[in-house]
């Protein structure tokens, strides 16, 4: 087979989670970009262990496998995190969260209001 | 073109088409599903690619555990079932960042392996890949399983309700 | 021993004042003792020397080296000439110190007034004494603030500031040209003494002088400064403004007389004969009596310099001793008239002839003399500086003989419009109607008027048993008749009661206004606008670096606070960034 392909579907993969990321205001919708972009990853992962003789043999595989439990862990408290945050604003849209302390009590007084 | 190259062509159309429709529709569920036929194509390819075991853990981790969250979160944050409005910001700082990035890995790899042919390899199977994991990779194994119950317990603390 | 009274002669006077600056504002009594011994012992010491010195002596001591030759001694060159004039300097500061205990009793700032006089006695003292072409320019420089302090001593006359200003500025602009003349006598001569400085003819240096003396002597263009300056009280218009500094122009120029070449004496002259005519018509028209006998100075001063441009300096020196008397006896008699009246305006005065019979004496004597009639000693003094003129239009003296022509045919004409001018307001004041009640000055302003009286009626009797006057003669008699031909005018127009007086000549030709847009105006626009420029643009540059800086400092805030998605963004292109350059960098090589 022509690894060219996986390959490049790999690197496509990434710039759409890319894209993904910087344009999605809901936070759920950027954790899924994010999951796109952890797929690309492991897609260039199983390609090259199926491409390069390594000195472990499997290692991409196994790699791989380690990147899935990552995302689970990920996702997990990641949700965690945007269920608080939905609780303290009722809104989850990333770019109206406050920096600082001041801009936390500006808009918890908008929302209180 | 071998079966194998086909099948990689039709798999990684439907992954990118997919995962174009996720970061693109305006509706939230939606997008939900398309990253279920995302990761879907994925796993497929994981097959052709002779990595079974990965291709079966994808399936169960990804589209059964992390889609089911990402969905129920959907739901708990009372996400709108139709189309919502303001769901995106102005797109062309992401293209442009993430089309460089595309583009830049792309022509890496293309780059690296112009149109080389490869043989696929032996099945990567859950005999062969267990015997790898527990020889040679027990350390890594066991900190992850440490890192899910860190994860599991921080998900609870930061979860609970103010009292 | 004439070194110690010539060094006395400006430095008692400037003692008293330093200490009379000093005295709190209720020490009126001290403040008056302190001001009338200062004046009392300059008039000694001048006297004394006036006896003593019989020639030209010097002395003194050096000040400062500024190498090439160039060296500043505070030093004195005593001459006849200049002790007789430290006497006139002396009585009238005398009498105004005296004049003015009475005049201004109901002032509160007495005594920095009485310290001031003191002042810029010490200021004229040095400039007649003084043998340094340096220590003239600072007593020069010094009078000038005086009169500058002294015009602007009332504070509620709304017109005394400005008046103060015009006075200050426009004889600096005179004392310009002085400054530089004086800096070219010493560079030439290599030495700051007034002796050699002075016997040298050089045109350059003459004619920057004579800026500074058309400056401080009146003379036309820069004669506007004078009648405004009337808003002081009258003793000092009678101490500065008729009798001493305005008569330091001509002094100085007998004094250096060796430098001025025919084309300087030419200038000079049609200078005062401009000067004498302009000063003269513009006396006529005016309706305040102080303004009156400032445009009389004006062109009594322009006789002086007359007679400097046709070689006579002696009469010049002359007519400015009997001028000192006199005027000063008009200013002082006709602040006696203005204090009795409670107006400057000879519309509120007439019939003053017998309630003030005292004043009226002395007026006449002082108008008599101005006018030239003998015996009075404005006639013997007039009548020498025509004679000179008349005797360098026939025999050519320093200067070209046409400015003697000039100055004959302007002098004469100028004794006609002296004497319309003096009858008028003699008949003005005293003759008429009453108006109210008037009484005569009290003592202390009384016995100066009268003691100044003495002198304008007989100097020039003393002059003549000197035996330095050339006698009757047509010039003087047909001088004589022009002066009676005037005042007979004035009698005739005041008998049938018109007054009109030309705009014209009540406005003074309009000089006023012409330097007033010519050069004012522009002057002022220009202050302005610089102080925009720098208000907007040098201001506004540092201010501007300041509210840059924020502004810049704020915008980069702005993208420091960005949100979420910003930053992530930032990072993530960031990265792509440096991948692009490493692949770049590693494929290159």
């Amino acid at each position: 087979m022509h690894p060219a392909i996986p390959y490049l579907t790999a690197a496509v993969l990434f710039g759409l989670g890319v894209y993904g990321v910087l344009t999605r205001r809901n936070a759920v919708l950027l954790l899924m970009a994010i999951e796109l972009l952890l797929n690309a990853v492991n897609l260039v992962l199983v390609t090259a262990d199926a491409t390069v003789r390594a000195a472990l043999p499997d290692s991409g595989q196994v790699f791989a496998l380690f990147v899935i439990v990552l995302a689970a862990a990920e996702v997990g408290v990641g949700l965690a995190l945007i269920l608080a945050l939905y609780r303290r604003r009722s809104s989850i849209a990333v770019d109206e969260i406050p920096l600082n302390e001041a801009e936390n009590e500006d808009r918890s007084e908008e929302v209180n209001a | 073109m071998t079966s194998a190259d086909i099948l990689l062509l039709a798999l990684g159309a439907v992954a990118i088409g997919a995962a174009f429709r996720v970061v693109r529709t305006s509706h939230l569920v939606r997008a939900g599903l398309w990253l279920v036929v995302t990761l879907g194509a994925v796993a497929g390819v994981y097959l052709v690619l002779a990595a079974e075991l990965v291709a079966w853990v994808q399936v169960l981790l990804y589209v059964g555990a992390v889609v089911v969250l990402l969905l129920f979160a959907v739901m708990l944050t009372r996400a709108p079932i139709g189309a919502s409005a303001d769901l995106d910001r102005p797109g062309w700082a992401g293209a442009l960042v993430g089309g460089g990035a595309a583009l830049g890995l792309g022509a890496l790899f293309v780059d690296g392996y112009r149109w080389q042919k490869v043989g696929l390899p032996a099945p990567g199977t859950a005999e062969a890949l267990g015997a790898q994991l527990f020889q040679h990779w027990v350390l890594p194994f066991e900190v992850l399983s440490v890192l899910l119950l860190a994860a599991l317990v921080g998900a609870i603390v930061v979860s609970r309700p103010e009292t | 021993m004439n070194g110690v009274l010539a060094g006395a002669l400006p430095a008692v006077p400037l003692l008293v004042a330093l200490v009379g600056l000093l005295l709190p504002l209720r020490a009126r009594r001290t403040a008056a003792a302190l001001g009338i011994a200062g004046a009392a012992a300059a008039l000694a010491d001048a006297v004394a020397l006036a006896a003593r010195v019989k020639s030209p002596t010097t002395g003194g001591w050096r000040l400062v080296d500024f190498g090439g030759g160039l060296v500043v001694h505070v030093s004195y060159l005593l001459t006849p000439a200049a002790a007789v004039v430290a006497v006139a300097v002396g009585t009238v500061a005398l009498a105004v110190q005296v004049y003015s205990v009475s005049y201004l009793h109901d002032d509160g700032r007495y005594p920095p007034y009485a310290a001031q006089v003191s002042l810029f006695t010490a200021a004229m003292l040095l400039v007649v004494v003084s043998g340094d072409l340096i220590l003239l320019l600072v007593g020069w420089e010094v009078m000038g603030i005086c009169s500058y302090l002294l015009i602007g001593h009332d504070r509620t006359l709304p017109e005394a500031p400005a008046a103060a200003v015009k006075a200050f500025v426009v004889t600096r602009l005179g004392d310009v040209g002085f400054l530089l003349g004086i800096a070219l006598l010493a560079l030439a001569g290599h030495s700051f003494d007034v002796a050699t400085a002075g016997a040298r003819p050089a045109t350059i240096p003459a004619l920057l002088l004579l800026a500074g003396v058309a400056g401080k002597s009146a003379q036309f263009p820069l004669h506007t400064w004078l009648p405004d300056a009337m808003a002081g009280p009258t003793p000092i218009s009678a101490l500065i403004h008729a009798a001493t500094m305005v008569a330091a122009g001509v002094y100085v120029v007998a004094r250096l007389y060796g430098v001025f070449t025919p084309v300087a004496l030419a200038v000079l002259g049609v200078i005062a004969a401009v000067t004498m005519l302009l000063g003269a018509l513009a006396a006529t028209a005016q309706l305040d009596i102080k303004r009156v006998l400032a445009w009389s100075t004006v062109s009594q001063v322009a006789y002086m310099a007359g007679g400097l441009a046709v070689g006579v300096p002696a009469a010049a020196l002359f007519h400015l001793l009997t001028h000192a008397a006199f005027k000063a006896l008009l200013f002082l008699a006709a602040g006696a008239v203005i204090h009795a009246v409670g107006s400057n305006l000879m519309t509120r005065m007439g019939g003053l002839r017998a309630a003030m019979p005292v004043t009226f004496w002395s007026m006449t004597i002082g108008l008599g003399a101005l006018a030239g009639l003998p015996p009075l000693s404005g006639f013997f003094s007039k009548d020498q500086i025509l004679a000179g003129a008349w005797d360098a239009v026939r025999h050519a003296g320093p200067a070209p003989r046409w400015v003697a022509v000039v100055v004959l045919l302007a002098g004469l004409a100028t004794v006609a419009v002296t004497g319309w001018y003096a009858t008028r307001l003699w008949l003005r004041v005293f003759f008429g109607p009453l108006l109210g009640a008037a009484h005569d000055p009290p003592a202390l302003m009384g016995w100066p008027i009268i003691l100044l009286a003495v002198p304008s009626a007989l100097l020039g009797l003393v002059v003549q048993f000197a035996g330095t006057f050339p006698g009757l003669d047509w010039l003087s008699i047909g001088a004589l008749l022009l002066a009676v031909a005037g005042g007979a005018g004035a009698w005739r127009l005041w008998r049938r009661g018109a007054d009109a007086v030309p705009a014209v000549l009540a406005n003074a030709f309009y000089l006023d206004d012409v330097q007033d847009a010519l050069v004012v105006r522009p002057t002022l626009a220009l202050a302005s606008a610089v102080r925009r420029a720098d208000e907007s643009l040098v201001d506004g540059a540092v201010e501007g670096t300041g509210g840059g800086a924020l502004g810049l400092g704020a915008l980069v805030a702005r993208w420091h606070r960005a949100a979420l998605p910003r930053a992530a963004t930032a990072v993530l292109g960031g990265a792509l960034l440096i991948g692009i350059a490493a692949i770049v960098l590693v494929g290159l090589r």
